[in-house]
């Protein structure tokens, strides 16, 4: 079976799914950024494969760029953020957080 | 005649890349889907750094089946150089005891259930939709040489803009970074 469209379309469906049980299941927030990680990159893949076999020339990749770019970003300001809720609670699970509730 | 026609031979050498190329796109996807698996089932932290370092590989590979090599290059620069290098530093400065292995914890029995039922609903969901939507594409089998001076076109004329806004935007995001991450905040 010649591989088309639809096998790399169900592939990042696969990693997508992936990523949001870890983030549904997981209580360490850097467990939660590493899933987050596993959706950015399905929908990189689906920028790439509708840039290759639709319509569009080059802008799909162009756009996969600028994902990757925010997901430099997002891991930078994340982590950062990280590191200090560690050093104020000792332990980074995202459901024992809860300072700011009223 | 025992020498084929051309036109022949030129179409069984093309059916022959297209045999090869699908059983490379299976191999980077059996990869991506099981250390993704890894990622997200295994119990210790520093398990799923690893895993994810697969992930990104195979990714990569993905895209460079795709025709888009410099995409490949990124990703294993970026994600693989930047992103990952950063995870496991996380990793590491946010465990108490190194020795120990920090296991992740997961939540309760009942989430667990519940959203793996959720996630598999979404799959069947999203299948189901990309198999069944007619995408009105044409199958595209030829290579060109490189993108990377499309992109670099495109990027320095159409998106100029964005480009420079994307600039500062890292910028802005690493300078946030490291004013975040300062001790006695």
């Amino acid at each position: 079976m010649e591989v088309g469209l639809t096998h790399f379309l169900v592939l990042s469906a696969i990693l997508f799914s992936l990523g949001i049980f870890g983030i549904a299941t997981r209580k360490n927030a850097i467990m939660v950024l590493m899933s987050l990680e596993l959706i950015m990159n399905s929908a990189n893949i689906n920028f790439v494969v509708f840039s290759r076999f639709g319509n569009f020339q080059i802008e799909g990749q162009v756009f996969a760029l600028f994902v990757m770019i925010l997901a430099a970003a997002e891991v930078a300001i994340a982590l950062a953020i990280v590191l200090n809720i560690y050093q104020n609670f000792r332990h980074v699970n995202v459901d024992e957080i809860k300072d700011l509730k009223g | 005649m025992l020498q084929k026609p051309p036109n022949q031979n030129k179409k069984i050498k093309k059916n022959k890349i297209m045999e090869t190329l699908s059983i490379v796109f299976y191999l980077f996807a059996f990869i991506v889907v099981v250390s993704a698996m890894g990622v997200v089932f295994s119990r210790k932290l520093m398990y799923s750094a690893f895993s994810l370092l697969f992930t990104f590989f195979g990714v990569a590979g993905i895209y460079a089946i795709l025709n888009a090599d410099f995409l490949a290059v990124l990703q294993i620069m970026i994600y693989v150089g930047g992103i990952l290098v950063l995870i496991v530093f996380g990793v590491m400065l946010t465990s108490r005891v190194t020795d120990v292995d920090i296991i992740t914890g997961g939540t309760g029995r009942t989430i667990y259930i519940s959203s793996g039922i959720f996630a598999t609903l979404m799959l069947i969901l999203l299948i189901f939709m990309y198999t069944t939507v007619n995408w009105g594409t044409i199958p595209i089998t030829e290579y060109k040489d490189t993108t990377l001076d499309l992109i670099g076109l495109t990027l320095l004329t159409k998106y100029v803009l964005t480009f420079l806004i994307a600039a500062i935007l890292l910028l802005i995001a690493f300078i946030g970074a490291a004013f975040i991450a300062r001790k006695g905040n």
